[in-house]
């Protein structure tokens, strides 16, 4: 229980520092936010009213206590480039870049696990070579490019999908799935060869472990060595790296939904980015951030529940 | 070394040793004016002229590749040479020194990679607003944390050793064990780090670059001419290709010399 505790405590400090380094990133820069969003040519009047909106006369404490009040309370303030609450532009984007982040840690988890014990098992012989060979060539294939690519491929001379064609998934889901197919595909690629390259090295580690030794001394076969013995083993650390690859996922669809027009968060942020739009994008920053930290904190505690030994060294 | 490495590091030095030559060479030499606009050569196939084809400006796809070379090399390896001099210094200090100290920066290392890189890059690139090299700390400080956990673990892994242990017994100075003594054995863990992390910096200017918040046109640059050559994928795809194929090998050639490096 004490040791629950303190994972919570920790969570709570981590979210906190979180929202600070946020703020500070927006508010501490040298110079007047206000004169940044407007630029330089801006009047004195526009200036003096803009200072009011974002509360800048207010003292920063106070302005960190507000802000982070209205965080927690769904009340972010309004968007500057769109007049409507942030609240509201947030919540009808985020569906979508959950639906692609799952789709592609769906992807990574079905694939990633074959190919890396499949890779495991040929080590060494000419398919296992190819196969690494693979892997590392997807590594360095950026999830963007590799969204360019499938545009051309199977968009443009293909006609698998109309680029630039979003359906959203009320007017028709079958043809929101067709869409997104793709882009998941593109932020899962690079990700699945992390993924599939940290399995085999664990398996191998494993492979020279006592336990296996025994296991097939004992007259064990292979397969039941490998599936039911070290397979269990090399899916703990590989819990961890899943945790972590959330913030990998969410740096790709940024660029992805770019790159394929898909009106979700990414493409909000990098609106709010061009516009100078910082209450929107003050909130997005802090928001993905969270995402990111419960991900972790969830992963963290599939662990524990996986793996006992780990409670004794926290 | 086995086969397997060895392969790896010709690979890696190979392909290193012709994108960096060529990115040299663009210094004094490209087959065409990277900058020259000719209407009259809009979106021309690949040929012995040029042997990329053209843009929609009538440029000429290689010598503008070569050159973005150059830059994207330039800011990896200052982006790299900043994040890594930062977090060997802040994680020594972390994983030597303890304590409170030790705290405080594994706190702030948490809380830092909690955000996505590519997210720590724009908004640092907005807050750092404009300047051509804006992208260069923004995407230092998106790096930070893997070299300060890198350092940190070797450095706690390394402290209780006994040669540690007698410097400090004849006096040495916190500070000289931490850079003459501790600095020096983490350099295998450090070296292919840093070489990765060019792959990783390559890869995350060229997304800032398509994204159009890193370098800025007319400056050639691999991701602005992916973002450009996506317009006419259809009809000219050599753009975008030309850009995409040196960007897939230098960052290939980057990671299968840092994967060689490993211990």
């Amino acid at each position: 229980m004490k040791f629950y505790l303190k994972k919570l405590l920790s969570l709570l400090l981590t979210l906190l520092l979180v929202s600070v380094m946020a703020f500070a990133a927006f508010n501490l820069i040298p110079g007047d936010p206000a004169q940044l969003i407007l630029g330089t040519q801006a009047t004195p009047e526009a200036l003096a009213e803009l200072h009011q909106k974002l509360g800048l006369d207010k003292s920063m404490p106070e302005r960190y206590a507000g802000w982070l009040l209205g965080l927690l309370h769904g009340n972010m303030g309004t968007s500057l480039q769109y007049s409507r609450p942030v609240s509201e532009l947030i919540g009808s984007r985020l569906p979508v870049t959950a639906a692609l982040a799952l789709m592609a840690l769906l992807l990574i988890f079905t694939v990633s696990v074959p190919v890396g014990v499949f890779s495991a098992q040929k080590r060494g012989s000419p398919v296992g070579r190819l196969l690494d060979s693979v892997t590392m060539l997807n590594i360095s294939m950026p999830g963007f490019f590799l969204g360019i690519l499938f545009i051309w491929i199977f968009g443009l001379v293909l006609h698998f999908f109309s680029p630039g064609g979003y359906v959203g998934w009320r007017e028709s889901p079958a043809g929101f799935l067709r869409y997104m197919i793709f882009p998941a595909l593109a932020v899962a690629l690079p990700n699945i060869a992390v993924a599939s390259k940290f399995l085999r090295s664990a398996l191998v580690e494993e492979s020279g472990a006592d336990y296996v030794r025994t296991a097939v001394s004992k007259g064990l076969s292979k397969h039941i060595v490998l599936y039911r013995h070290m397979l269990k083993n090399a899916l703990i650390p590989f819990l961890t790296l899943s945790g972590m690859m959330v913030a990998e996922i969410f740096s790709g669809s940024i660029l992805i939904e770019q790159v394929f027009g898909i009106p979700g968060v990414g493409r909000l942020l990098i609106s709010s980015i061009l516009s100078r739009d910082f209450p929107l994008l003050e909130s997005l920053v802090v928001y993905l951030a969270f995402l990111v930290v419960l991900a972790n904190f969830a992963a963290d505690l599939l662990l524990q529940a996986a793996d006992p030994r780990i409670r004794v060294k926290p | 070394m086995n086969n397997d490495r060895r392969f790896s590091l010709r690979v890696g030095a190979v392909l290193i040793f012709l994108v960096c030559s060529a990115a040299l060479i663009s210094l004094f030499y490209t087959p065409c004016d990277p900058y020259a606009i000719d209407a009259a050569q809009r979106f021309l196939p690949p040929s012995l002229h040029h042997w990329f084809g053209t843009d929609n400006f009538g440029r000429d796809n290689f010598s503008r590749a070569v050159t973005g070379a150059r830059y994207s090399l330039f800011v990896a390896s200052v982006t790299v040479a900043l994040s890594c001099f930062f977090g060997v210094v802040l994680g020594l200090l972390s994983g030597f020194a303890g304590g409170i100290a030790d705290e405080i920066i594994l706190r702030l290392t948490d809380a830092l990679s909690s955000f996505p890189a590519v997210l720590t890059a724009l908004v640092a690139v907005t807050v750092f607003s404009g300047g051509k090299f804006a992208i260069i700390p923004a995407l230092a400080i998106a790096f930070l944390p893997s070299f300060i956990r890198l350092t940190r673990s070797g450095a706690m892994r390394l402290k209780n050793l006994d040669y540690i242990q007698a410097a400090y017994v004849s006096g040495a100075s916190t500070a000289r064990i931490m850079f003459r003594h501790l600095l020096p054995n983490l350099l295998p863990t450090l070296i292919p780090a840093v070489v990765v992390g060019l792959s990783n910096a390559i890869l995350a200017e060229s997304g800032m670059s398509y994204l159009g918040l890193g370098i800025q046109p007319p400056t050639p640059s691999w991701g602005r001419m992916l973002f450009e050559g996506q317009t006419y994928l259809f009809h000219a795809p050599w753009e975008t290709l030309s850009a995409g194929l040196m960007m897939v090998l230098t960052v290939l050639g980057f990671h299968a010399l840092g994967e060689s490096l490993e211990k």
